[in-house]
């Protein structure tokens, strides 16, 4: 079986969803002017994660169907 | 422009990207055991896989700054370049060319054409090929470096060895699937970095209808029809009515059917992917399954484009800097717009699917080169029957001189501008008519390889020449056409000019081949053509699969929404 690359993918847009979601939190809300007033880092954030948590999901239940379950 | 500023989160995100990149090819490595592991991922990719592989190799840096500049200049008639010519080439080479091309076992592109007509015709084809890989990598990489000169103030060199450094890193380690992992890797965030930027600004212009608003003015200001920004037909009765300058039939004729099939149905650079898919069936809706994305994204590449022209004209001082020429630089439109729209954090990773474009580009187009080197040069015409071994190792070599290539491209683009423009020009020249004789070659059996190589050469001196005898309104006498000294038509627009030339390249290669064949004696009997021609193939049965994974019905769903959206952005 080669790498399920659901697993990279989900593993990186959920580090960058962390990232986005955490930065967005502590940042000045000064610099969200140019973004029409919209924390867009912590929306983007969230929906980076949720989009690397389903990879993810994805990519552990056909690990572990697999590894065979009874 | 002033120079946009990158915070520590910015860098930060660039920075997990390259890890990622980085560390996919490390994991893949070891899945590289022989020479077809390396040159075509063992034949052993998912459909979904190869088709946003497919899509990805595609998606260079230059397509995506390439067509929002096209967006803002031509507004949705740029859209052509996806509804018109993209998808329904993709739906001819899944259904009916991936036969004959995964079924003939070839491992390229010319070594099919060397099946299917002789040696000197895929000769022709790998040289030619070869060079405008690594011509077009090194472009890419001195168009990217530039720009982020221009608006980040990164130092040229850095940015060309840098970007040269991890491609070749991953290409290296893991060959083709290592490349087709991390095009699908950058495809989602090349989707998941620019989709920000389309909703910020489409909610800023207020919608669609207040993007037309202000595109009417954009199009009156310059003396159109009020729709011609942002309607795609309405304005293709004349090429006067429209800023493309083209009229239906060479948009239709030379874009939509030689230039978009040519290059979809016979480029290797993508063929490659679906090449590597794990079976006949997967192969087939490699294509097909990018189409459905492929549909979708002049939303992400034409629209921003659009958003940033049509605040251009609104804003007083306008938006976009202004060119040499007094216009403004339609090429600066997306990191106009990123610096624009974003904050630092999305800024971040705006630009690294920007890279991440670049990157997908390139490594499609070192994949490419070093499978032709290796296959169809290097094994040959220099050094035939050796073992597995051997040419694995010359795979890993050429990947090196592929990217080394790139990069005196790349240097070489900044000091002879000329040289480069004319070195393109010349391949666009050999590519027209290509698709003609592929055309002939899969679906009449008594087409030869005199034939083919003559069409050839007839089709790509037909390009010369009327190249050499036209000119675009305004354009200086020389690379940009009228060098043979007589000039017997001025197209209002340069890409009037490029579209008529496919064509008239094209059927001159299609009547030549024909009247070659039909003088010269066949060289292949029809058992040599069983596998390479429509007649003497047998069909594909698919009646066993279930509805989705037949390729003629996903053919005709992609057809349909495609003329759907035709409509709806009549």
């Amino acid at each position: 079986m080669k790498l399920d690359l659901r697993l990279p993918i989900g593993l990186m847009f959920s580090i960058f969803g962390v990232m986005l979601l955490g930065f967005g939190v502590i940042s000045d809300a000064a610099i969200y002017q140019r973004s029409l007033g919209i924390n867009v880092n912590l929306w983007w954030g969230v929906v980076l994660l949720i989009f690397g948590l389903v990879m993810l999901g994805f990519a552990l239940r056909a690990r572990g169907a697999e590894r065979g379950t009874p | 422009m002033p120079q946009i500023d990158l915070g520590s989160i910015d860098y930060a995100i660039l920075g997990v990207y390259f890890a990622f990149v980085l560390g996919i090819g490390w994991v893949v490595r070891r899945y590289v055991r022989g020479s077809e592991d390396f040159f075509l991922a063992g034949r052993s990719m998912p459909a979904w896989i190869a088709g946003l592989a497919f899509l990805s190799a595609n998606l260079g840096a230059q397509e995506v700054i390439g067509m929002a500049a096209s967006g803002a200049k031509y507004g949705m008639m740029t859209s052509h370049f996806y509804w018109l010519g993209a998808i329904p080439a993709m739906v001819f080479v899944g259904v009916f060319m991936m036969p004959f091309y995964y079924g003939s076992r070839a491992r390229s592109v010319p070594e099919y054409l060397k099946l299917r007509f002789d040696e000197k015709t895929r000769g022709f084809n790998a040289i030619t090929f070869a060079g405008m890989t690594v011509l077009s990598s090194g472009i890419s990489m001195y168009a990217l470096a530039k720009l982020l000169e221009l608006v980040l103030g990164w130092n040229f060199h850095m940015s060309v060895g840098l970007s040269a450094l991890i491609v070749l890193a991953y290409i290296f380690l893991g060959g083709l699937t290592s490349a087709i992992y991390n095009e699908v890797l950058q495809f989602f965030l090349i989707v998941l970095g620019f989709l920000p930027l389309v909703l910020l600004g489409l909610r800023d212009v207020g919608g669609w209808d207040g993007l037309t608003a202000r595109l009417s003015t954009v199009a009156t200001n310059a003396g159109y029809p009020e729709g011609a920004w942002s309607s795609s037909w309405r304005h293709l009765d004349s090429a006067a009515s429209n800023p493309m300058g083209v009229e239906w039939f060479g948009l239709a004729m030379g874009l939509g059917f030689v230039l978009s099939f040519g290059y979809w149905c016979t480029d290797f650079l993508v063929v490659q992917r679906a090449m590597a898919a794990e079976s006949m069936t997967a192969a087939r809706r490699t294509p097909l399954l990018a189409a459905i994305p492929k549909m979708l994204f002049p939303a992400l590449v034409i629209v921003p484009g659009m958003i940033a022209i049509a605040l251009h004209a609104t804003t007083p001082g306008g938006l976009l800097p202004a060119g040499p020429d007094g216009t403004p630089n339609y090429n600066l439109a997306v990191p106009v717009m990123l610096a624009h729209y974003l904050p630092s954090g999305l800024l971040g990773l705006g630009l690294t699917a920007l890279m991440a474009s670049f990157m997908s580009g390139m490594a499609g187009n070192v994949t490419a080169f070093n499978t032709v080197w290796t296959y169809d040069i290097y094994q040959s015409y220099i050094r035939p029957g050796q073992t597995d071994r051997h040419y694995l190792r010359m795979g890993h070599a050429a990947t090196v001189f592929g990217i080394l290539l790139s990069v005196i491209a790349a240097y070489a683009a900044t000091r002879f501008n000329n040289i480069m423009d004319m070195l393109q020009l010349i391949f666009a020249f050999v590519n027209a008519p290509l698709f003609a004789t592929f055309l002939l070659g899969m679906f009449w059996r008594r087409a030869t390889g005199h034939g083919a190589f003559f069409g050839l050469l007839a089709g790509t001196g037909a390009a010369a020449v009327h190249h050499g005898l036209v000119i675009s309104q305004g354009a200086p006498v020389g690379l940009k056409g009228g060098f043979l000294g007589t000039l017997l038509h001025t197209y209002p627009s340069e890409m009037a000019q490029n579209f008529w030339t496919a064509i008239i390249a094209w059927t001159t290669c299609f009547v030549a081949t024909i009247a070659i064949s039909l003088l010269t004696a066949r060289n292949k009997s029809d058992d040599d053509l069983k596998g390479l021609v429509y007649s003497l193939t047998p069909r594909q049965q698919d009646a066993a699969l279930p509805w989705h994974k037949r390729p003629a019905t996903l053919g005709v769903i992609v057809l349909g929404l495609t003329l759907v959206l035709n409509i709806m952005f009549w």
